[in-house]
């Protein structure tokens, strides 16, 4: 009796892993073209330009070229948390690289996320983006990569966790996360907006940092811009739709194509990974491409809280310039009070000859820091890696002597950079939380490249 | 203090904080300089190297030696964060110029610290540097470094006046595979034939040579190198 209730629970949990085994299958399978098809004629001098063009869009060479090493030979770690994902070589070696590819296979690799051989390939390379590129624009990087000198370099293997190293966990990952997708065509908005759309949610793969991920790494979707923590390195790349964080909305087409061509602008510099983005990419692409850039991110839809926030800070900026004024008017012990503090000490002796006593900056070569939103951003992850590693905006055609600021990693303690942080986002009109010595802490051990 | 003179001295008292509270908006040139305060953040006022005695001197050492040194801390052959970070987003080009801008600078160097160790120690160092040991297979210093220690232009850097325990790191930094240079890495081959004992000695001795007013870099090495070095133009490879 025991025996035979026993013999139906286990058939039916059988009968449950099959079916819940050939559902991820199939998952794992729609959308698939049969890897055949007329191969381009991948000579074509146009098509290969096109390609290198497209090339730079994605920054292929970014993940695919080791540190130091030679161009698109693969090589180069992509941290996350479940381990190391090491980019391949892509030249067209025939042993290690792309040399027995045909155009169809690698439009799989682009489109479906799977490999010539037929593995799945980790969403550290951004399929879930490139799924939406053309099959024209995938032959023309196909056509490019391959014109490339071919290296030997053998491929390094990923160093993933149990069980994140299993195809089973990265089908049931796909499953869950990965839809095979088209360019669209949004007729109720501009051939601009349209070109922006395809450049920032596809080759552009924007949303790979500038969104938060799960627990499983997986970002919800490529319209997604609201800004996160880059998994390991722990920078933030903050919101593109928010006004408080990156958002564009009230920026001038041309202050935005500035910052992606030049690395600087008017409105704001680029530091840290996005640095690397405008060197390696952003630069490159032609000035109606980043037009339309931004014309999309003009047009992202803000938060559904910003408007209550914006408008809370504006009541608060009021309430503070009249307090203020009264302040002075009756004495000037309050500011005395702020100037003697340890932050607004540091401050004095460390960053005002640059940035200036009332945070006021450069224009075009210090960054002001009053009325700063890269200062006053909520996650203050950003303001200590700079701090702590200083920097240069990227070096770039239109900007290739760039003002740099030293680390002082060196010369301030933890405590100190969160006294001067805390002084900083809350002064000349900032209104930010403070920071503290923990969050420095935090911080300080990660970002190394 | 005398009322009168304290009235007398009232409104430059006022003058003075009122400018305390509005000083001028920074000053900032378009020069070389003001952009590599990046640099001088560590390696001391226009590159002279800190008082911490590690950061290394960078003032007046051949150009391509330094952009040697900058494309390698770029692209990974040097290995310290800070420098890897800083230098991450920055051109052939740029680095090109940051290296002229340092080596063309002409500053006294400050008196070395007085040597740690003892007289045998510091003979034996002198040996190295001045003799080599044959029987190790050692080259001395002087035949790549230049006579006066001062490196050789473009490529090879000066000896003395750079801090001892740099030195040392360095050296050790070769023979742990730490450091690397362009290949053939000449360095890597010379340290690694070098006994901790001996790494100290040679740090010792030079970390308390006093620099002459005005040296500067040889213009020509005396003879060939003694081993082939991939980052010194015309060396065989």
């Amino acid at each position: 009796m025991m025996r035979a209730r026993l013999g139906r629970v286990i058939t039916t949990l059988i009968a449950i892993g099959a079916v819940l085994a050939a559902l991820i299958a199939w998952l794992n399978l729609r959308g698939e073209d049969a890897v055949t098809g007329a191969e381009p004629d991948l000579a074509a001098p146009e098509l290969i330009a096109r390609g290198a063009y497209l090339a730079r869009a994605g920054n292929c060479m970014g993940c695919h070229t080791e540190r130091g090493g030679v161009a698109y030979a693969g090589g180069r770690g992509v941290p996350t948390p479940f381990g190391t994902v090491v980019a391949p070589n892509l030249t067209p070696d025939a042993e290690h690289g792309l040399g027995r590819w045909s155009a169809a296979e690698f439009w799989r690799a682009l489109h479906n996320g799977r490999s010539r051989d037929g593995r799945l390939l980790y969403p550290a390379f951004p399929y879930p983006n490139y799924t939406r590129v053309t099959r024209a624009d995938s032959d023309a990087l196909f056509a490019y990569l391959r014109s490339l000198p071919p290296s030997n370099r053998a491929n390094d293997a990923h160093t993933l966790r149990f069980p994140f190293d299993r195809q089973v966990a990265l089908a049931v990952w796909r499953a869950l996360y990965f839809r095979p997708a088209q360019p669209e065509n949004d007729t109720s908005r501009s051939a601009e907006w349209n070109r922006g759309a395809y450049l920032v949610e596809g080759l552009g793969h924007c949303n790979a940092c500038h969104a938060s991920r799960n627990a499983l790494g997986a970002t919800t979707s490529p319209l997604d811009l609201a800004g996160g923590l880059i998994p390991v390195q722990n920078w933030y790349a903050p919101s593109l739709a928010s006004k408080l964080e990156a958002g564009v909305a009230d920026w001038s087409d041309a202050h935005v194509v500035a910052l992606l061509k030049t690395g600087v602008s008017a409105r704001g510099a680029v530091m840290g990974p996005m640095g690397e983005v405008v060197s390696g990419s952003t630069q490159h692409l032609n000035d109606a491409d980043l037009r339309a850039m931004a014309v999309y991110l003009k047009a992202l839809p803000p938060p559904p809280e910003e408007a209550a926030k914006l408008a809370a800070l504006a009541a608060s900026a009021a309430a503070a310039a009249s307090a203020a004024s009264a302040a002075s008017a009756a004495s000037s012990s309050a500011s005395t009070a702020a100037s003697s503090t340890a932050g607004a000490k540091l401050y004095d002796r460390h960053c005002a000859a640059c940035h200036g006593d009332q945070g006021e900056g450069v224009p075009g070569t210090y960054p002001a820091l009053a009325a700063s939103r890269a200062v006053t951003i909520p996650m203050p992850a950003n303001l200590v890696h700079i701090v702590l590693e200083g920097g240069f905006p990227p070096a770039t055609a239109d900007n290739p002597r760039p003002y740099g600021m030293p680390p002082f990693a060196t010369v301030l303690s933890n405590d100190e950079v969160a006294q001067l942080l805390t002084h900083i986002r809350g002064s000349w009109g900032n209104e930010a939380g403070a920071v503290s010595a923990f969050d420095v802490t935090k911080y300080r051990a990660s970002g190394g490249r | 203090m005398n009322r009168r003179v304290a009235t007398a001295l009232s409104p430059l008292i006022l003058a003075l904080a009122a400018s305390g509270g509005a000083r001028a908006a920074p000053k900032v040139e378009d020069t070389m300089a003001q952009r590599v305060l990046a640099c001088t953040g560590c390696h001391g006022p226009e590159g002279r190297a800190a008082s911490d005695g590690y950061y290394p001197r960078i003032a007046g050492k051949p150009a391509g030696y330094l952009y040697n040194q900058l494309v390698s801390f770029r692209d990974g052959r040097r290995q310290y964060t800070l420098m890897g970070n800083l230098l991450a987003p920055l051109t052939d080009d740029y680095l090109r110029d940051i290296a002229a801008h340092f080596a063309q600078l002409e500053l006294p160097y400050p008196p070395p610290p007085p040597a740690t160790a003892g007289a045998d120690v510091l003979a034996r160092g002198e040996t190295l540097v001045t003799k080599g040991d044959a029987a190790l297979g050692v080259p001395a210093c002087i035949q790549c470094h230049g006579a006066a220690l001062m490196g050789v232009t473009p490529s090879v850097p000066a000896l003395i006046g750079m801090p001892r325990d740099y030195l040392n790191a360095q050296l050790g930094a070769w023979r742990t595979g730490g450091r690397h240079a362009m290949a053939p890495d000449c360095m890597a081959e010379v340290a690694n034939k070098l006994a901790q004992s001996d790494i100290t000695a040679i740090s010792q001795w030079l970390g308390a040579q006093t620099v002459p007013a005005g040296a500067k870099p040889a213009s020509a090495l005396p003879a060939p190198l003694p081993v082939p070095c991939g980052g010194v133009p015309g060396s065989p490879k």
